[in-house]
């Protein structure tokens, strides 16, 4: 845990991400139907969804900060800890698990050395599932950011992670 | 107004004639998401700095999917006054052989591909549309994916498309809905509702304002007939959804496109520019007094929010809710309480061309009680996996067998689950049953959006249970108990059954479970969830059973019903599976036969598959006897 927060101050320090929130949010009016747009417009400039920036979200539009949370962590796209520099993504679509997915995904686990959901304590990768990538014919299929790697092998686990990150 | 569009129309084919007929060739290049996962993009940059260094003058197009995705990369290539000749598995090496054969040279080089289109095409290349993969389908909704340029609206234009828009401006609105209702077309988002009813109940009540809202959220896992519609053919949907604003008296839509989909979005931006710039969207359409916007709202990943009265919650910036019954209808009161419109996008993308060419046209496809195609993503075991479309009432074996060429590896087929998380499995002996609306689910599956996913004999029914189970666990929204608790109960049930703790009664209890979240769930996900264990169960008892009472897992899926073992007579000591196993539990040195160390095996399988075919020594077991004659020895 301290080692998140660490990283949070070393990546952003405490004004940056304030500035950045600002500079997320400075097209919108603050209507109560923007909530969503908003958090989507954090997150693509910060990587997560910081305190601050659910504070602010909710000050602009006078909500409370727990309608804002209540809001988010009910989508699954939102992150509250600051993200890896990669995210590496594993199919678990209904192709993707009927193939084999699964035993990827253990497989990146074993190699990454945590579970999904997980970033690693060097912040280089978060590991997540996902549904359906819309790729079925290459299942199983892994994706490092854009980076597609279809018919992927639990052996070839170490493969894709030294492929997106040579010092693996 | 008509006139208003032949001058657009006119303009639009000088520019495509000018482009098309040039004496130059044209290149096109599958580029939807399943293309560029391919490596579509890196064939483009090769090609377009082959042309270059040849001195090449050719038109080079970015196109969407044309569904055969299991031979992505598709470059087609059409050289004056030939054919279009498609080649498939392209990779930056072949592509530039392809230009240096074909275009610079004359040889159409037959070994890389994979057919060609249209007629008078070389004799040692196969024709496309009378292969096993085209000639069953019918394309209607994606008549223009892969083929058209999908971020050129003139080339949409040249292809019939917005004459359909043009056509009923002016037209009272009752007569448009006549049409759809005549028509017989029914909702593709899965439930199969009547469209013609659905824009009439959304034309009677009287409003300052209503909403048109197409329905993008494709959350099904394994299903993605809506983003290659969105990605190959934008303008469809987008001329659709102008047409049912028009008929019911909305000035305002929305697209509620899953944030997943950024090409889809990205194609969506542009095609929404381009057909304001020629004022088919906007304000005073075509000179019209109808005005018309659309924007895009991005989803923000629940899959929930594919049920109308969540997604417009959600719209409106709160959690996905589903509003519990009884409510107003969403035509009477949807987005900010006013009449709201919602439709899946391939309804939408098929309404223009139902107005263009008549409901009669439109019935003389499918069925009687399911007019039209069905769209589906063919996936899993199967040797051609893609996105095709068939004519309602074609036989499910058909599909599997002809279109999709068969299973994977030659292996036995198992089943086909359709309707994902609301659907179900059906067995070899309901391969004959017609594909439509009702058929499907009296069998005890559905259409769902489209998501088919084949399944052979080396896949677990219980498993794909579980699957399907966990997934609607982790999405339902929590709302009502039925669902938040049931499928919990039902996937702690199942998780048990894999996992060898399965007990006598467990079946039943899944049946009882099954019958209580169906009644009383407030919405359509928990109406249909325990549907992939309850068509399991009925057709696929037995493996339910060998789990529970043999602890026999007959796939050799569930981890905890089976062993590794290595069969020391065929063992040759050649070392591979100790070097990968990567928990270091084989043993065995150079001529000793290798040894997997029970305790430590995470049965992880990379052994089985590491093992050389013609040793095959790693052996998975499964059942009470065998393992317990393993532990046996080992102790």
């Amino acid at each position: 845990m301290n080692n998140t927060i660490e990283k949070v101050i070393l990546l952003n320090g405490g004004k940056e991400l304030q500035e950045q929130t600002s500079k997320a949010l400075s097209a919108f009016e603050g209507k109560r139907s923007e909530v969503i747009p908003m958090l989507q417009a954090v997150q693509n400039e910060i990587g997560y969804l910081p305190e601050e920036a659910i504070r602010e979200i909710a000050d602009l539009i006078g909500m409370p900060e727990s309608k804002v949370y209540g809001t988010a962590t009910f989508y699954s796209q939102f992150y509250f800890s600051p993200r890896g520099e990669r995210t590496v993504k594993v199919c678990l679509g209904t192709a993707c698990h009927v193939r084999g997915g699964m035993l990827v995904m253990e497989a990146l686990e074993r190699e990454m050395g945590i579970k999904s959901g997980e970033t690693t304590e060097d912040f280089k990768f978060s590991l997540e599932r996902v549904n359906c990538v819309g790729s079925c014919a290459l299942a199983p299929v892994v994706m490092v950011d854009d980076d597609v790697f279809g018919r992927v092998e639990s052996k070839e686990a170490k493969e894709v992670l030294k492929q997106s990150d040579p010092e693996v | 107004m008509t006139q208003k569009f032949d001058q657009i129309e006119k303009e639009a084919r000088e520019a495509w004639e000018k482009s098309e007929n040039s004496n130059t060739p044209h290149i096109y290049i599958g580029c939807a998401t399943c293309g560029n996962a391919t490596g579509a993009q890196s064939v483009v940059k090769t090609i377009k700095n082959k042309l270059d260094e040849k001195n090449i003058d050719a038109v080079v197009k970015e196109v969407g999917c044309i569904g055969m995705c299991f031979a992505e990369v598709l470059v087609d290539v059409i050289k004056p006054g030939h054919p279009r000749i498609s080649y498939h598995g392209v990779t930056p090496e072949t592509a530039e052989e392809i230009v240096e054969s074909y275009l610079v040279n004359d040889d159409h080089r037959p070994d890389l591909a994979l057919g060609y289109f249209g007629e008078g095409g070389p004799d040692d290349v196969e024709h496309i549309e009378s292969g096993d993969v085209f000639k069953n389908q019918r394309r209607v909704i994606l008549k223009n994916c892969g083929i058209i340029d999908p971020e050129n609206i003139n080339e949409y234009i040249v292809h019939g498309g917005y004459r359909g828009l043009a056509e009923i401006i002016g037209r009272k609105q009752e007569e448009i809905i006549d049409i759809l209702k005549d028509s017989g077309l029914r909702g593709r988002g899965g439930a199969g509702f009547p469209t013609g009813r659905k824009w009439e109940s959304c034309l009677r009540p009287q409003a300052d304002q209503k909403y048109v809202i197409c329905n993008a959220d494709e959350g099904d896992p394994g299903a993605f007939m809506d983003r290659s519609v969105l990605e190959g053919d934008p303008h469809s949907v987008i001329e659709g959804m102008i047409i049912a604003g028009y008929a019911i008296g909305s000035s305002k839509g929305y697209f509620y496109v899953r944030a997943e989909y950024p090409l889809a979005i990205k194609r969506l931006r542009k095609a929404i520019e381009q057909a304001k710039e020629k004022n088919l969207l906007g304000d005073n359409i075509l000179g019209s007094d109808f005005s018309f916007d659309l924007e895009i709202f991005q989803g923000a990943g629940a899959f929930v929010c594919g049920e109308s009265t969540a997604l417009v919650m959600s719209i409106e910036g709160n959690r996905g809710w589903p509003k519990p019954l009884p409510r107003p209808r969403t035509t009477e009161e949807g987005l900010w309480g006013k009449p709201t419109l919602l439709n899946n996008v391939k309804t939408f993308s098929v309404v223009p061309q139902i107005l263009s060419n008549g409901a009669d046209w439109f019935k003389d496809i499918g069925t009687e009680g399911s007019p039209g195609t069905a769209v589906f993503a063919l996936t899993g075991k199967i040797k051609r996996s893609g996105l095709i479309e068939v004519p309602m009432g074609i036989e499910l074996g058909k599909i599997i067998r002809e279109i999709g060429g068969g299973i994977l590896d030659d292996k036995k087929f198992k089943a086909v689950q359709t309707g994902g998380p609301s659907g179900g499995c059906l067995p070899e002996d309901k391969l004959d049953l017609a594909v439509d609306f009702d058929t499907l689910v009296k069998a005890g599956s559905m259409m769902g959006s489209g998501g088919m996913v084949v399944i052979d004999e080396s896949t677990c029914m219980v498993d794909v249970a579980r699957y399907f189970l966990d997934f609607t666990f982790e999405e339902s929204c929590g709302q009502c108990v039925p669902c938040r608790q049931g499928t919990q109960q039902m996937l702690e049930v199942l998780n048990d059954i894999c996992e060898g703790r399965g007990r006598e009664g467990d079946i039943e209890h899944l049946l009882e479970l099954g019958d209580s979240i169906i009644k009383g769930s407030i919405c359509g996900l928990g109406q249909t969830a325990p549907n992939p264990v309850l068509s399991t169960v009925q057709y696929f008892r037995d493996e339910y059973e060998a789990h529970i009472k043999d602890k026999a897992c007959p796939a050799l899926v569930c981890k905890n019903l089976i062993i590794f073992q290595i069969d020391e007579e065929k063992c040759s000591a050649c070392g591979r599976c100790r070097k990968a196993c990567p928990v270091e539990a084989i043993s065995g040195e150079k001529k000793v036969p290798h040894k997997i160390d029970q305790s430590k095996c995470t049965k992880c399988g990379i052994c089985f598959s590491e093992c050389p075919e013609r040793f095959s020594a790693v052996e998975r077991l499964t059942g009470k006897e065998k393992l317990a004659a393993v532990s046996g020895k080992e102790g």
